[in-house]
């Protein structure tokens, strides 16, 4: 019982840098939150169309 | 005319299969440099259809997302849309509502971080987006910014410490009892700690 417990001066300077790491993860995964939300999002069909009239024109020429 | 190979149909299938899965990705890699989205749509279009255009000088088998996206940060730079970017983004984080955060270890809102990416200089904004939203190695983020790969190394770490730093600014500007000084009470802990021993 007594043994898991570290003792409190010893404890803090690794809790700061802790901290520092629980805050860039945090900042991490909320990049990546920003970034997937619009890869997530529905493509809008203008994207497809202008690839579809894009490949047409090629084949006409081809 | 001139003496490009040409491609097969077979080949220009492939081609465009793989181009479509990339798109979404396109979208948001443009989002995060013009901000605004229909602007950033126009963008990764053009990205895409000049990607097409020269397909012919992509090797298959090699990473076409790196490649379409050095396309489009190709023609970001080369529009200077850049010189807009500032006010576009401005407007969009104030019309951006608090995201509600209830998870104490993840306390960063989404518009504060967008905030604060948009203080970042351009090239470490594009350098820690790459790696660290985009899923890139640095040697591949490298090849997209056309920089040597200790480059991108030191602007994603110089990136993180001065977001870091701008989020916890933030924070304490606003209600001066968030994240930023807690942090700064935990720092003062240690020193104190540390020099009493």
């Amino acid at each position: 019982m007594i043994e898991q417990r570290p003792t409190p001066d010893r404890g803090r300077p690794s809790a700061a840098l802790d901290e520092a790491r629980l805050r860039q993860q945090a900042i991490g995964v909320r990049l990546r939150q920003m970034f997937d939300e619009v890869v997530n999002e529905k493509v809008p069909d203008e994207f497809l169309e202008i690839l579809r009239r894009a490949d047409e024109r090629n084949s006409e020429k081809g | 005319m001139g003496v490009r190979p040409e491609t097969t149909p077979a080949q220009d299938e492939a081609f465009k299969r793989e181009l479509v899965q990339l798109i979404p990705h396109l979208r948001a890699f443009a989002r995060t440099l013009c901000g605004d989205p229909a602007a950033a749509d126009d963008l990764a279009q053009d990205a895409m259809m000049k990607a097409w255009d020269a397909r012919q000088s992509f090797q298959m088998g090699t990473n076409m997302k790196a490649w379409t996206f050095m396309i489009l940060r190709n023609q970001f730079y080369s529009e200077k849309r850049r010189s807009w970017r500032q006010s576009q983004l401005d407007q969009e984080a104030a019309e951006r509502t608090l995201v509600a955060v209830d998870d104490p270890e993840a306390p960063v809102a989404l518009d504060e971080l967008r905030q604060g990416l948009s203080m970042l200089p351009p090239e470490q904004r594009e350098a820690l987006i790459l790696v660290g939203a985009g899923g890139f190695a640095y040697e591949e983020a490298a090849e997209i910014c056309g920089c040597a790969v200790g480059t991108v190394k030191s602007r994603v770490s110089r990136a993180r410490r001065a977001l870091h730093a701008i989020l916890d600014e933030g924070a304490y500007d606003r209600d001066g009892a968030a994240a930023g000084d807690a942090m700064r009470s935990i720092l003062a802990d240690a020193e104190r700690l540390s020099t009493v021993r």
